[in-house]
């Protein structure tokens, strides 16, 4: 053998070591959350409020506060993106006023989630008032989440062919009616796979609710949506740095985390097959 | 009627569209109207090159130097460990591997960046870093080290999945022409298609920078938390990020330390933005797409 077939190998063959280090982090890490967050996983642990100062008990006003921060935070952003989307792709005019829109888009999906916290703090809690609380936690939320859903919708109506709007509008639509009736309609499975794939991230998120709707301990649910909230992320966070029972909060820690991990890759994985049959039943 | 209902429908979309430039303008407002006060009685250099930060003392000091290597350097860590594992994956992934591998693995590596950072802190503290100290003998493995392992785990989607899509997007005649003038694989990967892909894979590590350096809980959690500049990979780090998320409970709104928080925003904003630009400027182009 000479020395390039060796060196072919050789590379070939680190390469591939890499690429088994990152699965088997994963697996590693998949491993140690089942490990230790099955045996305290109950139906009990999921719809149970927290007891004796969260050493025991389980994390149901936690998996209520994510559901509704989740939701309401997706309420806000699912109809703002798509129209935002539906600008920057049917309309596109002014040219600047794109590109401009686009390098917001841009910026605001690489900008660190702690910032976004504060921008909640000093805006939604402090100037307008709406205290810690759901509100203001799913408004922080949402500007977290419209990046993430213009682009899956911009990048879902780019994979729309532009005959079918040629069609409609041949056919006499107007421009509202095509993208209504044939752009929207035929692009809508991937958009919602775009969206489900954002309440995955929003659902996980910790830093833009610290300080905007999260509270560490509450005995009740939330009524409305000026109540401070429990949410799975930052409960997590709370019981492995505040409390003086570790023993006793570390394993609800893992529970709780592994009740979110579910939660977020059910969803996520949901998405990718999802996606995988939009491609194979498509016909354009 | 009819033209009145399409007017208003685009008018809608135009204005919905402004929003997100009015949220970032706004964002960048909040910032310095809360944050710019402190350099009324804080020197700027003073904030970004001293090395003491006491913002609870009597006499309180806001140099911010050890919080900016701290998170200089855990990023640095993660960028170490995050460039081979994403970028020998997409390689693996894009050159190497046969139709069915790249199915599986491309969805695992996705499913990867879906992963909450939370759970990744709570790994970090509860499995990785007792680990981490009793291999090394040290007093605590909650330092720059187990932050940078985990962190660089983390941007190991991003750098695979966005160099991935770079290198399939090389043309396959570069590789044809190369192997067909006798270069084995790997000096096929090398000389022809890493060199056409350069840019989206520079752009790819640059995003993944910016989400190693903007990252919270997974430094709150793991890097220790002490303010001094490191001195080696087993010191204990206190990055911007955790420090604002560690110390903005203490706060009273308004106050000097308030101030001082929101500065080291001010400053993680100004990284994190003039990185993104330069990669969507300079290397991916998407804004001009």
């Amino acid at each position: 053998m000479n020395k390039r077939t060796l060196n072919n190998y050789l590379g070939i063959g680190i390469l591939a070591a890499f690429l088994l280090m990152t699965i088997g982090f994963l697996v590693v890490f998949l491993v140690r959350m089942f490990y230790k967050g099955l045996p305290v996983l109950s139906l009990n642990f999921i719809f149970r409020n927290p007891r004796e100062a969260m050493t025991a008990g389980g994390i149901f006003p936690a998996v209520a506060g994510t559901f509704w921060l989740t939701s309401l935070a997706i309420l806000v952003a699912f109809p703002l993106g798509v129209l935002t989307a539906i600008y920057l792709s049917q309309y596109g005019k002014p040219r600047w006023l794109v590109r401009t829109v686009k390098v917001a888009i841009n910026t605001l999906a690489g900008t660190p989630s702690i910032i976004f916290g504060l921008f909640g703090m000093a805006v939604f809690v402090n100037l307008m008032g709406f205290d810690v609380s759901l509100l203001s936690g799913s408004l922080t939320l949402a500007i977290l989440a419209m990046p993430m859903i213009i682009n899956a919708t911009e990048e879902a109506i780019r994979g729309v062919p532009n005959d079918f709007s040629e069609a409609s509008l041949a056919l006499g639509a107007t421009k509202r009616q095509t993208i209504m009736k044939v752009v929207l309609p035929t692009a809508l499975p991937s958009i919602l796979t775009g969206t489900i794939i954002s309440i995955g991230r929003v659902a996980g998120e910790t830093a833009p609710i610290m300080f905007t709707a999260a509270t560490f301990y509450s005995r009740r649910l939330p009524h409305n949506i000026t109540d401070e909230v429990m949410a799975l992320p930052y409960h997590i966070y709370a019981l492995m740095t505040e409390g003086t029972k570790p023993e006793a909060q570390v394993p609800i820690a893992y529970g709780t985390a592994l009740v979110l991990l579910l939660m977020v890759l059910t969803i996520s994985a949901g998405a990718v097959a999802i996606r995988f049959s939009i491609r194979r039943k498509r016909k354009w | 009627m009819r033209s009145y209902k399409e007017k208003s429908f685009q008018a809608i979309t135009y204005i919905t569209a402004l929003t997100t430039i009015v949220l970032l303008m706004g964002i960048i407002y909040s910032l310095f109207r809360e944050g710019i006060p402190l350099f009324g009685k804080v020197d700027v250099r003073s904030f970004l090159f001293t090395n003491s930060w006491y913002p609870t003392h009597a006499e309180p000091e806001f140099g911010a130097w050890a919080l900016i290597s701290g998170s200089l350097i855990v990023t640095v860590g993660a960028l170490v460990i995050g460039i081979p594992l994403g970028l020998g994956s997409a390689i693996f992934i894009s050159e190497i591997a046969s139709g069915r591998m790249k199915e599986i693995a491309k969805p695992v590596i996705e499913l990867l960046a879906g992963i909450p950072s939370v759970v990744y802190g709570l790994f970090g503290m509860a499995f990785l870093a007792p680990l981490i100290r009793q291999w090394f003998h040290l007093d605590t493995g909650l330092n720059v080290f187990s932050a940078s392992v985990i962190l660089g785990v983390m941007i190991v989607p991003i750098i695979a999945s966005m160099s991935e899509d770079a290198l399939s997007n090389v043309p396959k005649s570069i590789r044809e022409a190369s192997l067909a003038l006798g270069s084995t694989k790997i000096e096929c990967i090398f000389k022809a298609v890493i060199p056409a892909a350069r840019s989206g894979i520079i752009g790819s590590i640059l995003l993944g920078f910016g989400r190693a350096i903007g990252e919270t809980m997974v430094v709150l959690m793991v890097s220790g938390g002490s303010a001094q500049i490191p001195r080696n990979i087993f010191a204990s780090a206190r990055p911007l990020t955790s420090t604002i998320a560690a110390e903005m409970g203490e706060t009273v709104m308004g106050d000097l330390h308030y101030q001082s928080l929101f500065a080291l925003a001010i400053l993680l904003f100004a990284i994190t933005f003039i990185t993104n630009l330069i990669t969507e400027l300079v290397f991916l182009k998407r804004s001009f797409r």
